[in-house]
């Protein structure tokens, strides 16, 4: 058929100029970050990353966010999800509205309102990068609420409940014993979506003037764009590590799903 | 915080049956009070700060003057520039992006091919930020790889015009490299609805594949496409760290602005400016994903 080798050929065609042109700025991240003197290759720019106290210092806050980013989105989150839908079904839209609000208001103006109320959390917690760790769960709000809420849409909540409550469990004990193991995949993918965005994020941090990852990055960029391009590279690469093992969590969810 | 005030009203009122529960009791109203004291602190309170403050003069009192400054001056023109920017890169994102979605999707769909470019994609468009402009000056910046290459093998200097990559142009080249793998997150659900018996019907009818995409795809996939481009629209107005990243001399477009009333340079009098700013860029996002909602309804009548 005339129609198949058409399709056939135009398919390789996208797939290799827009390979190309996605591939090109890693290729050129890579080569850059590997100049050495007088054209020479050299891992200077690699090696100094590990050197670099102020990146060092950096990186650990951002991992230390992304995790209690991820903790205080799922605890605040998980309950509150679970309970809505065995008890308070009133609730509903008003917190889907909530969870998805972060998606209208731009980060760079949530960053204008936050400002006045960091003055008040730093007067209180101390000036400490974690304090980020609010600002965050704001932003993985959204993709967080898609996950859990999928999750959660996926098991016969109520029935599991009440089971368990006709046994003598305490709703304490539903939520941790039953509602969380159900849900754990949906848990991870929240999970690993919250540090992806925690390691990436610039805007909030860098206009409340903490020192995460992003923000030294950029910092340094103006210093030696050698180092800057490596770890940007390094990040991208995680991240697409990070993501990548995703697309295995939500493809693990469908065939036991098919098993049962 | 007013934004609890609902849970601590709402127990009387509540006669909806919820299922085999029963109704709730004042109590079970407490286990949503943290989740919602938390957003009303960290979310709610500083949008309304934008919103209401966008109004108020610098002593307080009410003043329409902020945002009556928005239709005036290198405001506007950021405005007028922020939303072409958005516009352009929303229209070539879409077009390439829904290409390249056609090319994975009709691939194996549990295919390595399909799986790398969805993760990504995924980086590219949500976690992309700062690096995405470090992968720029790596690659056509003023030693980048391309420039180097065109300026000593072609003999083309490609800054020999202006420093474009640090301005609009530039700009807009860069976005391509969200705006694109966002278009194939977007967009890929819409093409995964397509059944294949579609295609067939078309096929043991006499069609050819353009009357299949000229009454049968097409048609389909239109309102999925629209509300993928007002999403990249959107997209791209809202964002700001790769162009924070890769503009550090002048404001260009709208988020750059806010960034110069944060870090200190703000005129006397002009101190809720700002928030206006924050409030154009919010009435401008919703119009888009407004019309994109509206778009998504009449699509989930016709993709089941």
């Amino acid at each position: 058929m005339g129609s198949l080798v058409k399709q056939r050929v135009l398919r390789t065609i996208v797939l290799l100029v827009l390979g190309v042109y996605f591939i090109l700025p890693l290729i050129a991240m890579a080569e850059f970050s590997t100049r050495g003197k007088g054209g020479s290759r050299s891992l200077e720019s690699w090696t100094s990353i590990v050197d670099d106290e102020g990146l060092m210092e950096a990186l650990v806050n951002s991992l230390l966010l992304s995790v209690t980013s991820a903790v205080l989105m799922l605890v605040l989150l998980v309950p509150t999800m679970a309970w809505i839908r065995l008890r308070l079904p009133q609730l509903q839209r008003l917190v889907e509205f909530l969870c998805l609000l972060p998606l209208a208001i731009p980060a760079i103006v949530l960053v204008v309102g936050m400002a006045p109320l960091y003055a008040w959390v730093n007067y209180f917690l101390g000036d400490s990068p974690l304090t980020l760790t609010f600002a965050y769960t704001i932003l993985v709000l959204p993709f967080a609420y898609r996950a859990i809420d999928a999750g959660l849409a996926a098991i016969d909540l109520k029935t599991l409940a009440e089971a368990a409550r006709s046994l003598g469990a305490s709703w304490f004990t539903v939520l941790w014993k039953v509602v969380v193991p159900n849900i754990r995949v949906a848990l991870l993918g929240a999970s690993l979506l919250s540090v992806a965005l925690v390691l990436g994020e610039f805007t909030i941090a860098s206009l409340l003037n903490f020192d995460t990852l992003q923000v030294q990055v950029n910092l340094l960029g103006k210093r030696n764009a050698g180092v800057s391009i490596a770890v940007s590279l390094l990040s991208l690469l995680f991240a697409f590590v990070l993501l990548f093992a995703l697309s295995y969590v939500g493809q693990r969810r469908r065939q036991t799903v098919v098993e049962e | 915080m007013t934004s609890v005030a609902p849970v601590a009203a709402a127990p009387g009122g509540s006669t909806r049956k919820s299922g085999a529960a029963g109704r709730p009791s004042a109590a079970a109203w407490l286990v949503a009070v943290p989740f919602l004291a938390f957003v009303g602190t960290f979310l709610v309170y500083p949008t309304v700060l934008v919103l209401v403050g966008a109004f108020q003069d610098s002593a307080g009192g009410f003043t329409f003057d902020n945002l009556s400054t928005l239709f005036t001056g290198v405001v506007f023109d950021a405005f007028v520039r922020s939303i072409e920017l958005s516009a352009l890169t929303a229209l070539i994102g879409a077009i390439f992006g829904a290409l390249l979605t056609w090319a994975i999707a009709v691939g194996n769909p549990d295919g390595m091919l399909r799986r790398v470019v969805v993760a990504a994609s995924g980086v590219l468009a949500q976690f992309g930020g700062v690096p995405l402009a470090f992968a720029f000056l790596a690659t056509v910046g003023f030693e980048g790889l391309v420039t180097k290459f065109l300026r000593d093998n072609v003999g083309i200097d490609l800054f020999a015009g202006s420093a474009w990559l640090f301005e609009l142009p530039g700009l807009t080249l860069v976005y391509t490299f969200f705006q694109i793998p966002l278009m194939v997150i977007v967009f890929l659900p819409a093409l995964d609805g397509l059944r294949p018996q579609w295609r067939e019907a078309n096929a043991s009818l006499g069609g050819t594949s353009w009357t299949y995409w000229r009454h049968v795809g097409g048609p389909i996939l239109t309102p999925p496409f629209l509300g993928a481009l007002l999403l990249l629209f959107a997209n791209a107005f809202s964002a700001y760290a790769t162009a924070a990243a890769l503009v550090s001399q002048g404001s260009p477009i709208v988020p750059l602005q806010i960034r110069g009333f944060l870090t200190g340079e703000v005129v006397l009098g002009q101190e809720n400016l700002g928030k206006a700013l924050g409030l154009g860029m919010v009435i401008v996002v919703s119009i888009a994903m407004g019309v994109n909602v509206l778009l998504q309804r009449r699509v989930a009548k016709w993709v089941r």
